[in-house]
C-alpha cells in the first residue's frame, strides 16, 4: 500500500478491561461505525499511529509524482502527454488532501515534509524504482494504481472522518489513472513485436514490486491488529493481495501479457491463484533506503523544498504588507 | 524554519444551483492565491461554477463535548416531520 508497515501501538489490541471509560467509550463509537471527527477525544495512540499512516500515505502520493513526471517530455503524442500531466496533478491534489487530514489532528505540513526529507517519515517502496521505458507509464497505471485502489477503496470507510473523506474523493479520481494505464498496456500489447516486448518487459519489473505495496505478511502483527481494532486499517496485506493477483491475472492474459511467476496457478478450493511471494529481503533493503532510486527521490524533494523557500516566503511577506496597506487605507 | 501559510477551508457551489459545500483545505499566503490554488486542487472535473474561502481560523464551531445538549432535543419531536401526521388515501395528495 501506499502505507507500508505502519507502527501503531506496539502492544497489540488493548484489552476492554484494560481501557479507561474514555477509551471504552471511543472503541464503542468505533465499533459502532460512528466516525470520529479531529475535536473529538481520542486516545493518543491513534492519534500517532494516524498521522504515521495519513503521512506516510500523502508523502507516497508526492513522491509517486516523479516516476511519473520523469515522461511528462517523453510522452509519444500530445494527447497521451496531456493526459499524464494530468494524472500527475491529481497525485499532487491528492497529496494536499492527505496532507490536510494529517493536520486535522495536530501536526504541520511542514513537519511532516521536514520528516519526510530527514528519514523520520516513509512513503512506499514501490516509488523506488525507476521508469525505464513509455510502457512504464502503462505499468504503473494499471498496477501500482490498481494496487492502491485494493487498498483505498476499503478506507473510505475508516473511522477518522476526515481520512475518510478525503479516500472518497481520491478513489473517484484513481480508477482514471488505473484505466489510463490498462489502456497505455493495451496499445502497447496490440503494437510491434518491440512494443509488445516493452510492455512484458515493464509487468516483468514492476510485478513483485506491486506486490511488496501491500506489505510483508501481517498475520501475527501486534502494530496490524490494534489497527484494524480501531478500523484504520480493513484488511490484512495478505487478503488484499490475493484480491489484487486475482483480479490481475485476467487482465493480464486478455493483454496476452506472462505474469512473471512459474508457480501461478489457479486453486480451486480457495477459489483465488497460488503465487509467488515476493522477495522480502530485497523489501527490506528498499525501505530501508537501499533501493535503486531512493538517493535520487529524497534528493529531488529535497532540492523541491529548498528551491521553493523563497516563494513561500516571498509570497508571505507580500500578503503581509498588502494587509498592512489595507488597514493603513482604512 | 518560516512561518506557514495559513490554513483556508473551500467551499464551492456545484453546476445545479445547489448551495456551496465544504470540499476541502488548503494553505494559501492570501485570500486571492486560495481562491486560484482551490481551482487547481478542488475543480479539475467540472465541480463548480463558484470559489468561497474562509480562513480555517475565522471559524467558530460547535463543541463535540455539547453534542448532546445542542443536538439531543430534536430527537423527539417527531411532530416536525410530515411523516408524523396520516392522512387518509382519499384525500389525495398533500
Amino acid at each position: 500500500m501506499y502505507a507500508q508497515m505502519v507502527k501503531s501501538t506496539g502492544k497489540g489490541v488493548i484489552l476492554r478491561e484494560e481501557m479507561s471509560p474514555e477509551e471504552r467509550a471511543f472503541q464503542d463509537r468505533i465499533d459502532a461505525g460512528e466516525k470520529i471527527e479531529p475535536k473529538d477525544w481520542m486516545p493518543a495512540g491513534y492519534r500517532k499511529t494516524l498521522i504515521r499512516q495519513i503521512g506516510q500515505h500523502a508523502h507516497s502520493e508526492i513522491v509517486g509524482q516523479l516516476p511519473e513526471g520523469n515522461w511528462i517530455t517523453r510522452a509519444p503524442t500530445l494527447e497521451r502527454k496531456a493526459i499524464l500531466l494530468a494524472k500527475v496533478q491529481d497525485e499532487a491534489g491528492h497529496g494536499l488532501y492527505l496532507y490536510c487530514a494529517a493536520e486535522t489532528l495536530g501536526i504541520s505540513r511542514d513537519e511532516m515534509t521536514e520528516m519526510l526529507l530527514d528519514g523520520r517519515m516513509k512513503y512506499s517502496s514501490i516509488f523506488n524504482y525507476p521508469t525505464l521505458t513509455w510502457a512504464d507509464m502503462g505499468a504503473v497505471g494499471w498496477l501500482v494504481d490498481g494496487a492502491a485502489i485494493m487498498n483505498q477503496v476499503p478506507l473510505q470507510r475508516t473511522s477518522f472522518g476526515p481520512y475518510a473523506r478525503a479516500m472518497i474523493r481520491i478513489c473517484k479520481e484513481e480508477s482514471f489513472h488505473q484505466r489510463q494505464g490498462f489502456d497505455i498496456m493495451m496499445t502497447m500489447a496490440r503494437g510491434t513485436d518491440a512494443q509488445r516486448a516493452m510492455a512484458q518487459d515493464a509487468l516483468n519489473r514492476f510485478w513483485y514490486p506491486s506486490l511488496m505495496m501491500f506489505g510483508p505478511s501481517d498475520k501475527d502483527s501486534v502494530h496490524s491488529a490494534q489497527s484494524m481494532a480501531w478500523r484504520i486499517k480493513m484488511n490484512t496485506n495478505d487478503e488484499l493481495r490475493q484480491k489484487f493477483v486475482d483480479q490481475t491475472v485476467p487482465q493480464a492474459e486478455y493483454l496476452g501479457l506472462t505474469v512473471p511467476d512459474d508457480s501461478l496457478s489457479w486453486n480451486e478450493d480457495k477459489g483465488g491463484y497460488d503465487f509467488a511471494e515476493p522477495d522480502w529481503d530485497e523489501f527490506f533493503e528498499v525501505i530501508s533506503g537501499n533501493g535503486p532510486c531512493n538517493a535520487d527521490r529524497l534528493a529531488a524533494r529535497t532540492k523541491a523544498w529548498d528551491d521553493g523557500a523563497w516563494v513561500r516566503e516571498g509570497l508571505l511577506a507580500h500578503a503581509e504588507k498588502k494587509r498592512a496597506r489595507e488597514r493603513a487605507a482604512q | 524554519m518560516t512561518a506557514e501559510w495559513p490554513l483556508w477551508e473551500i467551499f464551492i457551489r456545484g453546476q445545479h444551483g445547489m448551495s456551496h459545500r465544504h470540499m476541502g483545505s488548503l494553505h494559501a499566503p492570501d485570500a486571492e492565491t486560495a481562491i486560484r490554488n482551490a481551482r487547481d486542487v478542488y475543480t479539475r472535473r467540472n465541480e463548480g461554477v463558484s470559489i468561497w474561502v474562509v480562513e480555517a481560523a475565522a471559524i467558530t464551531a460547535s463543541s463535540p463535548s455539547a453534542k448532546g445538549p445542542m443536538f439531543d432535543p430534536s430527537e423527539s419531536k417527531v411532530y416536525r416531520h410530515p411523516s408524523f401526521y396520516d392522512i387518509p388515501d382519499d384525500v389525495g395528495a398533500m
